[in-house]
């Protein structure tokens, strides 16, 4: 700590938490990265007033004093892209989280600084273009195999196009070497394996595509009742405790998506290790590698600096843009937004900016759609057809749905999937609530749907209207108890509380029920609903509703799920044929 | 932490006087090499000592909050010195079975602890690179919390409750008898008062006494009628002590911080003072991640023996649990258990909430290998079972338990059983989690076994009806 008289150029000026106030910042640019104090701590700069800067630091700023100088990097705020990136955990700002711990342990101490990738690593490049190619942003010049599961494609950053001079022969090459030269009207380019790009900044592409095609969860009710576009963008709000990060990680393990990228924003740690103990141990269905080998974790946890949690979300989604450019399907996960938006809120106090709703900035929904339209079905640079799916975590104060962060997030989204306290104090898991839920996908991606099951349309419709009229016979039920309901009625009751157990209930620690395949999901519902189609007639025809339910086969329906796993569908087709048959002969008795 | 202060002369610049005084802030002009969150000594004409934290510093002020209140200081009579760093206590193993007040000084009238490493009181975020996931079951002997919201070593789990609910005696009873499964060694206890009256400090010392554990317990009392500022730091105290014991002595530690919700209340006041924008409820936008500054040095790690598990204590203003107090710890904690007026009023201790009580690690540290194979299936059956049993109570309130069907009769007499006999149980009974689960099946025999969705069959078939009570109910409730 020296004194002002001491140093000449920018210094500290004022600090108060993350925020730190400095002047001789003349030549300063919004945005840009700084690094403050002796220690170098990391901050961009978030204000400028005649040489006066405001900065948000992302380190704790302990004992940081006035007078303390302050470095221009000329650059701002930006992430390293290449090779490497997929299994890897980071912090908010790109910093590997396994690198800090080799460095310091098991805390992260204050100026931490380990590059983003491992810079000395040979990659196995192998050229797709020869030279003389023309080539634009995002042409694909060669591949590395990054993880057996993805193939990572090496494009020309989006600001370079020209004519190859040279590409360099298959062979190991580092991040740094030169793999291309291309000729540009401005001059000679190298091309290497790494890309820099702003995280703030939305990465190019050549135009957005409709979404046609689900995103496909292997979650029954998402899939079949709520389901999302691969391109789509969702919101999962919900109270404490009703499970809003252990249907993140569901969705994490079992979307087919080709890259996930978690985003752990303000949420606590044991969940990040939990995902990373988890994610190499267990196996996509789909590729048969672990989870991790198409993974990406950014972990900025509730007690890490809170302007690296403001930042997370953008260094995640970049990333995410990244591998979207190489003609990749992505889905993110922001768990939780709230916290990013609490991040927000805390930062513009400290810069004494004038609150609007709660506290937070007048800028939150400008923030939010940033954010959440950076999501898409697009045709990349190259042509190529990519997407980034987000889902987004909202955590309510108090459970409540009508505070800011939940309400503008809806205006940004089309798929909501409503996380119910009740059902969750039921254990009633996932606990998303199917009259509070919707999804405006459900007509986009009904057409890939019915080319697998074409009654998926149908069943869906049933199965909503059927839950709509449960409720609505609950509120008389209510007043009077069940017994004054006619059979039809309670038939209706029954097969809702069927729907529930059997189907909407997915055990996410269950072998056979974690992950439910599409067949599989169409199966389990024509089973519910075909039962109900049939109890129907025959309630009608005099059949007493006790007599159906009695039916040997009824109790096996609600542990269909459970008891036949993903490649035991048959299994589910036999008991609908066992339960036709015992159908029919109670028919019989009732024949007029 | 504060030195002691004879000290005061050997160190830099002197400021003299304060040009702003207002509630414990405490601002000084024209300062040098000052930073931010120093620790400063404030002494008045008495001669009397007091410690001050920097809050906001700038090329011409800097702002202090007086932990001790500012009662007697005036804007000329003081003279000022910083101390070149920020708050720290000094950590040594001897200090074990000590009292110490708020701000790490003794209060037992033995001698300031000695140590030459003097730690960083806010601590470092752990990476969760180098987490170790929390496994390992805790028995605490309570069957609502055992059998149904199970802790585990390394959570954060605290106890939500309400004024006037047994919260204190329920956790000194997880203090009495918390243990692993298969290991004999015992927990290191420390326990942070912020707020708290002098009879419920004394309540607890006196059961640490009563069961022996004294000498394994540290104590940092920072009570109702300390400055309210102090308690800011006396969490932070009691965690730095018990990362010291957990990750550097390899002490398995349990932290119990009382009462989570008067701490708040002390941000609350310094954010006021400071003129901060303030979000829900007057408490200022930062609540959740100073909070989680706190909670999340709950854990283990890959490179030390021991483990920090924490069980805070907050009373929820008017019940309510969407106060931002228990709101926002709900979001960070991994579950909660939650605290019922109403079961205590019918005499049920201890008065766990079925329902919204909650423990997120359970599913980690229960079932095959860590207690019974059945015990994760039970424990989901037991909870939609009694979610169940809330909503036939309701019907029974509005048509009258004699209209019910047979079924929800058989819930009805399934929900009190399981209040009566499965969450009440006395204050000195231990059950071991063999006996809570098989009181559980016990539980489920009184339904029909159709009604046990969630329970594979063949643990249906080990287990229900196993025992003589639960047999004869099934048998007698089938029609």
């Amino acid at each position: 700590m020296k004194s002002p008289a001491t140093v000449s150029g920018p210094v500290v000026t004022r600090v108060s938490g993350p925020i730190v106030q400095a002047r001789g910042m003349e030549a300063a640019r919004m945005y840009e990265v700084v690094h403050v104090g002796e220690g170098g701590l990391a901050g961009e700069v978030v204000k400028l007033d005649a040489g006066r800067a405001t900065i948000q630091v992302y380190e704790d700023t302990t004992l940081l004093a006035p007078g303390a100088p302050v470095q221009l990097s000329g650059m701002p705020l930006s992430v390293l892209l290449g090779p490497g990136l997929i299994g890897n955990i980071y912090d908010g700002i790109q910093r590997p989280l396994p690198g800090i711990a080799a460095q310091s342990g098991a805390w992260i101490r204050r100026g931490e600084k380990v590059p983003a990738l491992d810079m000395s690593r040979r990659w196995s490049f192998v050229p797709k273009l020869a030279a003389g190619a023309e080539v634009t942003g995002g042409t694909i010049i060669g591949t590395v195999a990054e993880t057996p599961v993805v193939e990572h494609r090496i494009m020309i950053p989006p600001d370079i196009s020209g004519r190859l001079l040279s590409v360099v022969p298959a062979g190991e090459y580092t991040l740094e070497d030169p793999v291309a030269v291309v000729e540009t009207p401005a001059g000679e380019r190298t091309i290497t394996m790494l890309q820099r790009w702003p995280v703030r900044v939305p990465r190019p592409v050549s135009e957005r595509l409709r979404i046609t095609e689900p995103l496909v969860t292997g979650q029954r009710i998402i899939d079949a009742l709520f389901p999302i576009g691969k391109g789509g963008t969702a919101a999962i709000p919900g109270g404490f405790g009703t499970g809003k990060t252990i249907t993140q990680h569901q969705l994490a393990k079992w979307s087919d998506a080709d890259i996930i990228v978690y985003i752990g924003c303000g949420e606590r740690g044991n969940e990040m290790t939990e995902v990373l103990r988890e994610f190499p141990a267990i196996l996509d269905p789909r590729s048969g590698r672990p989870l991790m080998d198409r993974t990406i974790l950014i972990a900025n946890t509730s007690n890490m600096p809170v302007a690296a949690r403001e930042v997370s979300i953008y260094t995640g989604i970049t990333l995410a843009e990244y591998y979207r450019d190489q003609g990749r399907s992505v889905a993110v996960f922001a768990d939780s937004t709230s916290r990013w938006a609490e991040a927000l809120r805390e930062l513009a106090a400290r810069l004494e900016e004038m609150p609007a709703e709660e506290g937070f900035p007048a800028t939150l929904p400008t923030r939010l759609a940033q954010f959440y339209e950076r999501a898409g079905s697009v045709a990349t640079l190259s042509g190529e057809r990519g997407a980034i799916s987000i889902v987004g975590a909202v955590s309510p104060p108090g459970g409540d749905f009508s505070e800011p962060v939940t309400q503008h997030t809806q205006r940004f989204i089309r798929c909501f999937w409503a996380l119910d306290t009740e059902l969750a104090n039921a254990r009633h898991y996932p606990s998303i609530h199917w009259l509070r839920s919707y999804s405006g996908y459900a007509e986009d991606v009904a057409e890939w749907w019915e080319r697998h099951a074409p009654d998926w349309s149908t069943l869906r419709a049933e199965a909503l209207e059927i839950l709509q009229r449960e409720d609505r016979l609950q509120q008389i039920v209510k007043l009077v108890g069940p017994d004054v309901l006619p059979d039809s009625q309670r038939l209706i009751l029954f097969i809702a509380d069927m729907l529930k157990d059997g189907f909407l209930t997915q055990n996410a620690f269950d072998e056979n029920d974690m992950f439910c395949t599409p067949v599989r999901q169409t199966a389990l519902l024509r089973l519910i609903i075909g039962l109900y189609r049939r109890a129907l007639t025959l309630i009608q025809s005099g059949a007493p509703l006790l007599r159906i339910q009695q039916l040997p086969a009824v109790p096996d329906l609600v542990r269909a799920k459970s008891v036949y796993g993903n490649d035991a569908v048959e299994g589910i087709e036999r008991l609908k044929q066992e339960l036709a048959r015992q159908l029919e002969a109670l028919a019989a008795e009732f024949k007029k | 932490m504060p030195e002691p202060t004879h000290k005061i002369q050997d160190r830099g610049l002197q400021y003299a006087g304060a040009s702003r005084i207002d509630g414990p802030l405490f601002v000084v002009e024209r300062v040098r090499d000052v930073g931010y969150d120093e620790v400063a000594e404030i002494v008045d004409d008495q001669g009397r000592v007091r410690t001050g934290r920097v809050l906001d510093v700038s090329d011409r002020h800097v702002v202090l909050q007086v932990l001790e209140g500012t009662t007697g200081l005036s804007n000329r009579n003081t003279r000022t010195r910083f101390l070149g760093e920020s708050f720290r206590l000094p950590v040594s193993l001897n200090m074990l079975g000590r009292v110490f007040d708020g701000l790490g000084r003794p209060l037992d009238g033995g001698p300031e602890p000695l140590s030459a490493d003097r730690r960083d009181i806010n601590g470092l975020p752990i990476n969760p690179f180098s987490r170790r996931y929390p496994r390992e079951f805790i028995q605490t002997g309570l069957s609502a919390i055992d059998g149904m919201n199970a802790l585990v070593r390394g959570q954060k789990l605290p106890i939500f409750s309400g004024n006037g609910l047994p919260h204190d005696r329920v956790a000194a009873q997880i203090v009495r008898q918390a243990r692993l499964l298969d290991n004999k060694e015992e927990f290191s206890i420390i326990f942070a008062a912020m707020g708290v009256k002098h009879d419920v400090a004394q309540f607890f010392i006196r059961n640490f006494e009563d069961s022996g554990v004294l000498s394994r317990v540290v104590l940092f009392l920072s009570l109702a009628d300390a400055p309210s500022v102090e308690r800011l730091l006396t969490p932070r105290m009691a965690l730095t002590y018990a990362e010291h014991l957990a990750f550097d002595c390899g002490r398995h530690v349990l932290v119990l911080l009382t009462d989570m919700t008067n701490y708040c209340e002390s941000l609350r006041e310094i954010g006021t003072a400071r003129g901060e924008i303030p979000g829900r409820k007057g408490y200022p936008g930062y609540l959740y991640s100073d909070l989680a500054s706190l909670y999340e040095r709950a854990g283990r790690i890959e490179s030390a023996a021991g483990s920090i598990t924490q069980v805070p204590i907050l009373t929820m203003p008017s019940d309510d649990i969407s106060h931002p107090v228990p709101d926002l710890t709900g979001y960070i904690t991994e579950g909660q258990i939650v605290l019922d007026r109403d079961l205590t009023h019918r005499g049920i201790y201890p008065p766990i909430a079925g329902l919204p009580s909650l423990s997120r690690l359970m599913k980690d540290g229960v079932g095959k290998g860590y207690t019974r194979d059945d015990h994760p299936a039970l424990a989901s059956q037991l909870f939609a079972c009694y979610a169940r049993v809330k909503r036939v109570r309701g019907l029974a309130d509005v048509v009258g338990a004699e209209e019910l069907g047979a079924l929800d009769k058989l819930y009805l007499a399934f929900g009190e059983a399981f209040e009566r006999r499965f969450l009440n149980q006395g204050e000195q009974e231990n059950r071991d989690i063999a006996t809570t689960l098989d009181l559980g099946w016990e539980m489920l025999s009184l339904l029909p076994r159709d009604e046990l969705h969630r329970v594979r069959e063949a643990l249906i078939e080990e287990h229900y009806g196993k025992t003589v009570a639960g047999a004869a109910a099934a048998s007698g409730g089938k029609d």
